[in-house]
């Protein structure tokens, strides 16, 4: 298998690459991504706050970064996320996921996220799923 | 009793009120989504790009693609449910939207089951609103490719109504 940089394993994915999404952490299980606020993604123009879609977008990025980074994973796809919103993000700041794979099985692993703009106290929005994971086979 | 308003009349009322909604959401005219009109039934179309892929090996729409096609479907469904009966009576115009925009649903939880691979092509969503009370509403998603029997993605969701002064 090629050694690819986190930062590379984002800009391989053309919507993460669209939302201009960054790597900050990856690794055992946990990943760590963020994205500037911007007004393309803005879903409502009275507020100029960030659309909840976008937010998805991020947490179900690092909600599958996370699973990927788990030891022995191949790859994921997710089968369900529900995300909860806490409050609206101020406008103007960086939006930050962090998600943890917390249990594998066989075949599912389960995650759960949280995600916060500069005001890293108060989370903007809350995420937990279920993935798909796909085992490497052992050599 | 008045003559009904002329067929052409009623459709550049109604189109004009949607396309005036639709416009003011920017996230919307990012990812390309618009809406057809049978009278008050919605539906929301997502054109291919190639900016929507997830996974480039497969090719796949991402995910967060289509947890926004189907929260941006359900947003403007029970806004132009809300709005509808204002539009119908005259009480709001269409041409003074745009510069007066009514406050926005908001997602209070989205929970969306990925049923099938996004493929590579056009995707279309259909919301319909299963409660709207004064404060909280519930909208169920449902999304398909090339066989409306086929869904490959279905979200449901709780909303926060904005408060309107004649609700």
């Amino acid at each position: 298998m090629s050694e690819t940089s986190p930062q590379e394993f984002i800009n391989a994915l053309p919507f993460a690459r669209a939302l201009g999404m960054q790597l900050d952490s990856i690794g055992g299980g946990r990943a760590e991504i963020s994205m500037a606020w911007d007004a393309r993604f803005v879903g409502d123009p009275a507020t100029g706050v960030i659309h909840g879609g976008a937010v998805s977008a991020l947490m179900d990025t690092c909600g599958g970064a996370a699973v990927m980074s788990y030891p022995g994973a191949l790859t994921t796809a997710t089968i369900d996320l529900r995300i909860d919103y806490m409050r609206a993000a101020t406008p103007g700041q960086r939006i930050t996921a962090r998600a943890e794979c917390y249990h594998v099985t066989r075949r599912v692993a389960f995650v759960r996220a949280t995600a916060h703009d500069e005001d890293s106290d108060n989370p903007v929005a809350t995420a937990s799923g279920a993935f798909t994971f796909d085992r490497k086979e052992r050599a | 009793m008045s003559r009904p308003e002329p067929v052409q009349q009623v459709k550049h009322r109604r189109d004009l009120a949607l396309q005036t909604l639709v416009d003011a959401v920017p996230y919307a005219g990012f990812l390309g989504i618009v809406f057809e009109r049978h009278g008050d039934e919605l539906t929301a179309v997502l054109p291919y790009d190639d900016k929507l892929i997830g996974n480039p090996v497969l090719p796949a729409l991402h995910g967060g693609v289509i947890a926004s096609f189907l929260e941006v479907a359900a947003i403007i469904e029970l806004s132009w449910a809300m709005l509808w009966d204002e539009l119908e009576s005259g009480r709001l115009r269409p041409e003074e939207m745009a510069a007066n925009l009514p406050r926005l649903p908001k997602t209070i939880d989205f929970t969306v089951d990925y049923l099938r691979t996004g493929l590579p092509r056009d995707g279309y969503a259909r919301a319909r609103v299963n409660r709207s009370g004064r404060r909280y509403a519930s909208v169920h998603v449902e999304a398909w490719q090339d066989n409306r029997a086929r869904l490959f993605a279905q979200a449901t969701g709780h909303f926060l109504m904005p408060q309107r002064a004649d609700g």
